[in-house]
């Protein structure tokens, strides 16, 4: 059975899922309210029964999840053979899904526009699809338990194997056109799910944030798609690549060209979509979504879509420095403003938020030095725990009854155990701990950071720093939440339970392989030996030859050292903070109360956004199009309006005075004519004899005058 | 003057043309009209007999016979209509009678 | 000569006079015995003219006929209203001058023709054949020459006949 031939199956799964709900839902899931759904808090009390339900409900809860199953199996089969392929890339072109007219290229030759629904397996995409299908097919798995009692179940499952499938056609198609379009499907679904509760203002105004940003960076992926197209010719991967690894190309080391320009544009787009500076600003505001919607979108897969596309274009970037350094500046700018908002955070979905943001910038980082394998590699460890803290987080709040504020929470270690126990495996991965997953990438890229060619040590202080700030706010949020005193409301907290199996069952799986998985990338100099750099090796023919550099091995182990030290010092000083002494960050806020309103409120962007183009751009050309509305067109149809009365009294005075004029005049004449003969018939004889003698003397006068 | 010729009855006879016109035209009784129109017939006879006793010629009698009998004739229906109108409207004056008027 | 003369002018004021009466007269039957008079007149006239069964047809059929028809019209009809009325009708200024004209004209025509007509000649006395009078020669000509128009007149008294049945009837 040749599954390699079969990839195209895999992003269709999904999508049959989505359409059976599309079509069939409601009758599944026949609730009042079930096209609204309303935030847990806001909506009423669960329904009476729990056999007032429909019966068939668990038909939806067995379909979704169970596509994405299927598309993880047959994800698993075509990878694994996919091992066994020479040169380890499969290519699968069903048909020819846009064909254009011929056009002149930069270079004057002729090229053709051609857009295949073609699929590419190569490493890249391989890691991809397992982790999409994967880590997707747990949250669902989780979903069938959090979203229980919500209205609007199927709606939820079939946006939610909407987005698989637009993430799967993202991820495995074989040319920038597909892949925009599985970027502009996971941007619409992305939309969709974090405006679920669309009653809600605030989630209806986070959806539509969140788009719009998108849009903005889809922009520049559009330019850069067509530079692409009048610079290559192509659009297709492995054509652009053979050409940019031809001998036609050279790298721009000095300056900005054509291609720096292109991987600039294309960058925009990642900022877009992976939510950089300047474009991030809508991430923590999806967090008005379901928890599993920011675990699987805004954690896991959406949010690394940018970072693949960049890996995936590893081509173009190797050739432009420029643009490369740009990246990594940018992502480690990122990392640090995020990490510094998250610490003042009381949310622990937002906390989360601008967590993932500021891991993002460390892919970018690494995207930036040339670590390509690197970035991946953190994408795929992120991915585990971060979908495990915002699964857990979900649980959190689940127990809680929808409380999200931290300062209510407290003491609830011994309450939700298996919650407890599977954040604090999240936490410390994240927190760099060796051992677990999280301390292996990121680690990683710190010494890429460093050590690469086009590494500086800048870069990778502020990676250090920015993750001894993870640590310290990871830490932060597991003893707020966990530890210590209980400041949980008294309603509240007499309803506490555990999480049912199905919601817990996923987040130990995925706290295994937040421990576990890290280990397939473990560093050199560890030397563990040729299976546990797994991940390097099996990405490499994605990347092309990296650069080795030489540095001494005694300045990586300083370095790892040093990053150790740092999350440690982290955990500690959280410790310090809200465990021991926890009247401490109350007096620093009050001591250093304008840096802290500052982080507060999140260095002021969204209020500058706001001025600049919500008010600025936004409203003023509104109300120029209003003015435009009411006076051109308005003013247009009222004119219209206008000449049609006038015309229609020129009209009527000329139906009243010419044309009845006319009639009324020629019955005049008439009578006037007349009127003379009339006279003359009087009715009496004698007139008429008269009128006799008349005639006799005209007659007679004729012939006496001859 | 002294002898009296033809033309002398001609002159006659136009003078009581006219004298019958003149009745004719002014009078408002119907009576006297239909006289009037007598008188007239009479000049023409007058006329008639005046010519054929100048020219010896008979048949202007003979025309003149035919005349008196038209006129009779004529004076019977002319008065059977004024009685029949005496009936209908009370009145002989032939002003009254207008109901041509247009 | 003189006789003839005499008698012309006797009998040419009768007609005249007897005709102006006729119509200014308000009372009808002043009318018609001044028609009366008139038409005697034109029978003596006749008699001048030595056509003396026209005299005679005058005197009996137009006098003792149709005046007498006349007034007994005029006495069927009540006229005491009628001759208290206006006699005259509104006309007659305009009716008089358009007569006058018309007489103007005659005399004209009859001045200017006088010689085409032969007729400033005395009328010449018909010779007198034995045994044939004014009657037989009429007789004559009306039974042979003129006996259509004879027969049609005939019928048009017939027609007359009844016409004046008919007109005269309270109910057709």
């Amino acid at each position: 059975m040749n599954f390699l031939d079969q990839i195209g199956l895999i992003p269709l799964f999904p999508l049959l899922g989505a359409v059976l709900m599309l079509l069939f839902g409601k009758r599944l899931d026949p609730q009042p309210a079930s096209d609204v759904a309303m935030a847990p808090e806001l909506s009423a009390p669960p329904s009476p029964a729990h056999g007032s339900r429909s019966r068939l409900k668990f038909v939806i809860s067995l379909v979704c999840p169970g596509m994405v199953l299927l598309s993880f199996l047959l994800s698993s089969a075509a990878v694994w053979q996919l091992a066994r392929t020479p040169g380890r890339i499969h290519q699968v072109i069903q048909f020819t899904w846009v064909a254009g007219l011929p056009f002149h290229m930069a270079n004057g030759h002729t090229a053709v526009f051609q857009a295949d629904w073609g699929f590419l397996l190569d490493p890249l995409s391989s890691v991809m699809i397992l982790v999409v299908t994967g880590v997707g097919f747990l949250i669902h798995v989780y979903s069938i338990g959090y979203m229980a009692h919500d209205s609007g179940y199927y709606r939820f499952f079939g946006y939610l194997n909407l987005f698989v499938f637009f993430m799967l056609m993202l991820v495995l198609a074989n040319n920038y056109a597909l892949l925009f379009v599985g970027w502009e499907g996971v941007g619409l679904c992305s939309y969709l799910l974090i405006g679920f509760y669309f009653h809600k203002k605030s989630a209806a105004d986070a959806g539509k944030k969140a788009f719009v940003m998108n849009r903005v960076g889809d922009a520049g992926f559009i330019l850069g798609m067509l530079l692409m197209l009048w610079v290559l010719g192509s659009v297709r991967f492995t054509e652009i690549n053979a050409l940019l690894r031809g001998s036609g190309f050279h790298a721009e080391v000095a300056g900005f060209g054509v291609l720096s320009a292109m991987s600039l544009l294309m960058f925009i787009g990642a900022t877009g979509k992976s939510a950089q500076v300047p474009l991030y600003t809508w991430l923590p505001d999806a967090m008005e979504g379901p928890t599993p919607v920011s675990a699987l979108i805004h954690a896991a897969t959406m949010v690394t879509a940018g970072v693949y596309m960049v890996a995936r274009s590893a081509a173009l970037f190797q050739l432009t420095p420029a643009t490369s350094a740009i990246v990594a500046v940018v992502g480690a700018f990122t990392a640090i403003l995020a990490a510094s908002i998250a610490l003042t955070q009381n949310d622990i979905k937002r906390v989360l938020a601008y967590s993932t943001v500021s891991q993002l910038g460390y892919m970018f980082v690494a995207l930036g030095v040339g670590a390509y394998w690197v970035a991946v590699f953190h994408l795929f460890t992120h991915a585990f725990f971060k979908a495990l803290l915002f699964l857990g987080s979900g649980s959190v709040i689940h127990a809680l009854g929808g409380e999200q504020d931290m300062r209510r929470m407290g003491a609830l270690r011994q309450r939700i155990p298996v919650t407890h126990w599977t954040m604090l495996a999240g936490s410390v991965a994240i927190a760099g701990i060796p051992g677990l997953a999280g301390f292996f990438s990121k680690d990683e890229i710190l010494w890429q950071a460093y050590s690469a060619l086009q590494g500086s040590a800048i870069l990778w202080l502020v990676g250090l720093i920015t993750a001894g700030l993870t640590a310290f706010y990871m830490f932060r949020l597991m003893y707020l939440t966990f530890y210590g005193a209980s400041r949980v409301p008294p309603e509240k907290a007499a309803h506490i339970h555990e999480s049912p199996a199905v919601m817990t069952v996923p987040l130990a799986i995925l706290a295994l392989g937040s421990v576990l998985a890290g280990w397939l990338g473990t560093p050199k100099l560890w030397n563990l030996g040729e299976s546990f750099r797994l991940f390097e090796d099996w990405l490499a023919p994605a990347f092309g030859p990296a650069v080795a550099v030489e540095h001494p091995a005694s300045t990586e182990w300083l370095l790892m050292g040093l990053s150790v030290a740092v999350a440690l010092i982290g955990i500690g000083v959280a410790r310090y903070f809200y465990a021991i002494r926890t009247d401490i960050p109350g007096r620093l806020a009050e001591r250093y109360r304008p840096l802290y309103t500052v982080l507060y409120h999140k260095w002021y962007v969204d209020e500058l956004y706001d001025l600049l183009f919500v008010n600025g751009v936004g409203k003023g050309f509104g109300r120029l199009c209003a003015r435009f509305d009411l006076r051109v067109v308005d003013g247009g149809v009222n004119g219209a309006g206008w000449l049609t009365r006038f015309t229609a009294r020129i009209s009527m005075w000329w139906d009243t005075w010419i044309v009845d004029g006319a009639v009324r005049l020629t019955s005049f004449l008439i009578k006037s004519l007349s009127y003379p003969v009339c006279i003359l018939q009087t009715g009496r004889v004698q007139a008429y004899a008269f009128y006799v003698v008349i005639g006799f003397l005209a007659f007679f006068g004729y012939y006496v005058t001859r | 003057m002294y002898p009296v010729t033809t033309i002398h009855y001609l002159a006659l006879s136009a003078a009581l043309l006219l004298i019958g016109t003149v009745g004719v035209l002014t009078r408002r009784n119907i009576v006297i009209i239909l006289m009037s129109i007598e008188l007239i017939l009479n000049a023409v006879n007058i006329n008639l007999v005046a010519f054929s006793h100048a020219y010896q010629a008979v048949g202007g009698q003979i025309f003149a016979i035919f005349v008196i009998t038209d006129a009779v004739a004529e004076a019977a229906v002319g008065l059977g209509i004024l009685i029949a109108l005496f009936r209908n409207k009370e009145t002989v004056l032939a002003d009254e009678v207008d109901l041509l008027k247009w | 000569m003189l006789a003839d003369t005499v008698l012309f002018y006797i009998f040419a004021l009768m007609v005249l006079g007897g005709g102006v009466l006729t119509i200014t007269r308000r009372s009808a039957v002043h009318s018609a015995i001044a028609l009366i008079v008139s038409l005697l007149g034109v029978a003596g006239l006749y008699l001048l003219q030595q056509a003396e069964f026209l005299f005679a047809v005058q005197i009996v059929l137009y006098v003792g006929g149709i005046m007498v028809l006349f007034l007994f019209v005029i006495m069927l009809v009540n006229l005491d209203i009628a001759a208290k009325q206006r006699q005259f009708n509104r006309q007659w200024l305009v009716a008089l001058a358009a007569v006058g004209a018309a007489g103007i004209e005659i005399g004209y025509f009859i001045l200017h023709g006088k010689s085409e007509f032969r007729i400033a000649e005395l009328g010449a006395r018909a010779a007198t054949a034995p045994g044939l009078g004014n009657t037989e020669v009429l007789a004559d000509t009306l039974f042979s020459q003129y006996l259509l128009p004879f027969e049609l007149v005939s019928l048009l008294l017939l027609v007359a006949i009844v016409g004046s049945v008919i007109m005269a009837k309270k109910r057709i």
